[in-house]
C-alpha cells in the first residue's frame, strides 16, 4: 500500500556547493551594492574635506588639463577641477534620486491605498487618473512639464514626481486588495478602528515588502532620469555641479574625454549599486525567485 | 477614454504656467505689447480655453494636428519627416538586442549558475544601469575619436547626399536605387547609435528570457521529453522555448514601443534627425501643437503595438483563441 504513495519522480540532487560560494551568491552582489552606496553617501557628506578646490573656482589658465597629481580627474573648459565638481555633484544626484522615489512612493502608496480601501466610484476615478498618466511616455511628459515650469532643481523634481507616483499607486492598490480581506482587518473593523487608522497602521505595514523592492530598484532609475533631464538642460541651473550637466558640458570634447567620462561613470556606479541591492532584497523577500 | 485623453493632453499643454510667447519670441519682441497681442491672436491664444479645445478637437477629427509654432509647418508633416530616422534606428537596435539577448538568456537559463549565467546577469545589469547619454559619449570617444574606425554623428557623412526619398529609410532607399556607396555610409552611421540604444533593451530581454525559460523548464512536459530520451538541444529549442515565448514577446513589444518614442537622449548626442530630437525641441520651446501631436502619435504607437502583442499570443499559444 505504501509503495503507491511513494513519490514517482526522484527530486533532482542539488549541486554540491561550498557554504562560502552559496553565501557569496546570495549576499555578494547586494553587499557590494550597499557598500558602493554607503561610500557615495560618505563622499557626499565629507566632500569639502576631500578636495582643496571649490566646485565653482574658475581658473581659465588651467583649462582642459588632463588628469594629473594636482587635478586628479583633470579640469573642464573653465579650468574647474573635475574631481571636486564630481564629489560635490554626488549631493544633488543622490538627494534628487532619493527624494523623487520616496515622495513618489509616499504619494502613490497613499493614493493607491485609498483607492483600494474606498472601492466604488473613488477607486474608479483614482485608477483612471493613474492610467491616464501611465499612457504618456514618462520622459517626454517629464520633459514637457520641466520645460513649462522653468529650469531649476525643484521644478525638475516636481516634473518627475508627476510621472513617478502612478506605478506605486498601482502596486499599492493591488497589495491592499490582497490584505483587506484578511482576518486581522476584519478584527480591526470589529474593534471599531477608523478606516484611516486601519489603512495606515495595519494594512500598509503588512504589504510593505514589495514596495521596498520597487523603491530600491527605482532610486537608480530616478538618478538616471534626473541626470538625463539635466543633460538636456532641463535640470540644475548651470554653475551647480551635477553629473548629468557635467557630461553635457564635456560632450563635444572627445579629445578631452575626462570632462564627460568620469561624471558619467559615477552615475553608472551609483545606479549599479542600487540595482545590485534591489535585486538582493527582491531575492530575499520573494522565496519563489530565491529557489531559482 | 480616447476623448478624455485628448482633453488631458490639451489641458496639460495649455494650462501649465509657461508662456509660449516668451519661449518663442525672445525678450525684445515680447516687450512690444502690440506685437504680442497680434501674435497671440494669430495662434488663437486669446480665445477662452474651451473654445480652443473645441477647435483642437474639430481639427483632430479631420486628421489635422495643427501647425507647429516653431517650424511654422503642419505638425503631421513634421512628424512624417522625422519619423523614418527614428524608425530606422529603433528597428535596427531592437533587432540587435533580440539577436544577442534571446540566445544569451537561453544559455544563461540552461547553464544556470555557470560563469556564463553570471556574465549574462552582469551584462544586463550594466546595460540597464548605464546612462545612455554617457554610453553614447564613450562610444564616440573610443571608436570615432580614438580608434577612428567609426563615423561621427549624423545619418550619413556631412558632405554626402541622402538617397532619393521613397520610404525615408536610408538603408531601404539606397538599396532601391542601387546606390551601395550610400548604403554602406548609412549602415556605418547606424552602428554606434544602435548599439547605445540597444544596451538597456538587451538587458531587459536577456533577463526576461532567462526567467521565462527557467519557469517553463520546471513543467512536467519537459520531464516527459527527457524521459523519452530526446536530446537536450531538441528539448530546449523545441519544447521549452516555444512555451517561454509569451513573456518575451510582451516585454519585447513594449521595449520596441519605448525605443520608438524614447530615443531623445541618443538622438541628441548623435545629431540624429528623428522624433526624439523633434520632441525635445518642441518641449523646450513650449510648442504646444507639436507636443500634443507627438503625444497623440505616441499613444497610437503604443495602442498598435499592444494590439500586435495580443494577436501574437494567439499565434504563439493556440489555447488562447478558445
Amino acid at each position: 500500500m505504501t509503495a503507491v504513495d511513494a513519490p514517482l519522480a526522484v527530486r533532482p540532487v542539488a549541486p554540491v556547493q561550498s557554504k562560502l560560494r552559496r553565501g557569496l551568491r546570495r549576499y555578494g552582489l547586494p553587499a557590494i551594492g550597499a557598500l558602493v552606496i554607503i561610500a557615495w553617501i560618505v563622499v557626499a557628506a565629507i566632500a569639502p574635506l576631500l578636495s582643496r578646490y571649490l566646485p565653482s573656482t574658475v581658473d581659465v589658465a588651467a583649462r582642459l588639463r588632463p588628469p594629473s597629481s594636482t587635478h586628479w580627474l583633470g579640469t573642464d573648459v573653465l579650468g574647474r577641477d573635475v574631481f571636486t565638481r564630481l564629489i560635490y555633484g554626488t549631493r544633488i544626484s543622490l538627494t534628487t534620486g532619493i527624494v523623487v522615489v520616496f515622495a513618489g512612493a509616499l504619494i502613490g502608496t497613499l493614493v493607491g491605498g485609498i483607492a483600494a480601501y474606498a472601492r466604488g466610484r473613488v477607486e474608479e476615478l483614482i485608477m483612471r487618473a493613474t492610467d491616464l498618466v501611465l499612457c504618456f511616455p514618462p520622459i517626454i511628459l517629464a520633459m514637457a512639464i520641466a520645460a513649462a515650469l522653468g529650469i531649476g532643481t525643484t521644478n525638475t523634481i516636481i516634473a518627475m514626481l508627476v510621472v513617478w507616483w502612478p506605478k506605486f499607486a498601482r502596486l499599492a492598490r493591488s497589495l491592499v486588495i490582497v490584505q483587506r480581506s484578511q482576518e486581522y482587518v476584519e478584527a480591526a473593523i470589529v474593534m471599531g478602528l477608523s478606516p484611516g487608522r486601519i489603512l495606515l497602521r495595519h494594512i500598509i505595514p503588512n504589504s510593505i515588502g514589495p514596495l521596498i523592492v520597487l523603491v530600491t530598484l527605482d532610486v537608480g532609475n530616478a538618478i538616471i532620469t534626473f541626470a538625463g533631464l539635466s543633460f538636456l538642460g532641463l535640470g540644475v541651473i548651470p554653475p551647480t555641479p551635477e553629473w548629468g550637466s557635467m557630461v553635457s558640458e564635456g560632450r563635444e570634447l572627445i579629445e578631452q574625454w575626462w570632462v564627460a567620462a568620469f561624471p558619467g561613470f559615477a552615475i553608472l556606479t551609483v545606479v549599479l549599486g542600487f540595482n545590485f541591492l534591489g535585486d538582493g532584497i527582491r531575492d530575499w523577500l520573494d522565496p519563489r525567485s530565491r529557489r531559482r | 477614454m480616447a476623448l478624455l485623453a485628448t482633453l488631458i493632453i490639451f489641458l496639460l499643454a495649455n494650462t501649465v504656467p509657461g508662456d509660449p510667447v516668451l519661449a518663442q519670441l525672445g525678450d525684445l519682441a515680447a516687450s512690444n505689447k502690440e506685437f504680442v497681442a497680434e501674435w497671440r491672436g494669430k495662434w488663437g491664444l486669446d480665445l477662452p480655453l474651451w473654445q480652443r479645445y473645441l477647435i483642437f478637437l474639430r481639427q483632430l477629427l479631420h486628421g489635422d494636428l495643427g501647425i507647429s509654432i516653431s517650424s511654422q509647418r503642419p505638425v503631421l508633416q513634421d512628424i512624417r519627416d522625422f519619423a523614418p530616422a527614428t524608425l530606422e534606428l529603433a528597428s535596427i537596435s531592437f533587432l540587435l538586442s533580440l539577436i544577442v539577448g534571446i540566445p544569451l538568456g537561453i544559455i544563461a537559463a540552461v547553464r544556470r549558475d555557470s560563469w556564463i549565467d553570471h556574465l549574462a546577469r552582469l551584462i544586463s545589469l550594466i546595460g540597464v544601469s548605464s546612462p545612455t547619454f554617457w554610453l553614447a559619449f564613450i562610444m564616440l570617444a573610443v571608436f570615432y575619436g580614438g580608434l577612428q574606425i567609426a563615423p561621427g554623428p549624423g545619418r550619413i557623412d556631412a558632405i554626402a547626399l541622402p538617397p532619393h526619398s521613397v520610404t525615408g529609410l536610408y538603408l531601404i532607399d539606397s538599396v532601391l536605387v542601387g546606390d551601395w556607396e550610400t548604403f554602406r555610409d548609412a549602415a556605418a552611421h547606424l552602428i554606434l547609435p544602435s548599439i547605445v540604444l540597444a544596451a538597456a533593451t538587451l538587458g531587459l530581454i536577456t533577463r526576461t528570457t532567462r526567467a521565462s525559460m527557467l519557469e517553463s523548464m520546471q513543467q512536467d512536459y519537459v520531464r516527459v521529453a527527457r524521459a523519452k530520451g530526446l536530446r537536450s538541444r531538441r528539448i530546449v529549442i523545441g519544447h521549452i522555448l516555444p512555451n517561454a515565448l509569451i513573456p518575451i514577446v510582451t516585454l519585447g513589444g513594449l521595449a520596441y514601443a519605448n525605443l520608438l518614442t524614447g530615443a531623445v537622449l541618443t538622438e541628441t548626442i548623435f545629431s540624429w534627425p528623428g522624433l526624439g530630437r523633434y520632441t525635445f525641441r518642441s518641449a523646450v520651446t513650449l510648442d504646444f501643437p507639436a507636443i500634443m501631436g507627438i503625444t497623440l502619435i505616441v499613444a497610437i504607437v503604443y495602442l498598435i503595438i499592444n494590439l500586435l502583442i495580443d494577436i501574437s499570443y494567439a499565434l504563439l499559444d493556440p489555447r488562447v483563441v478558445r
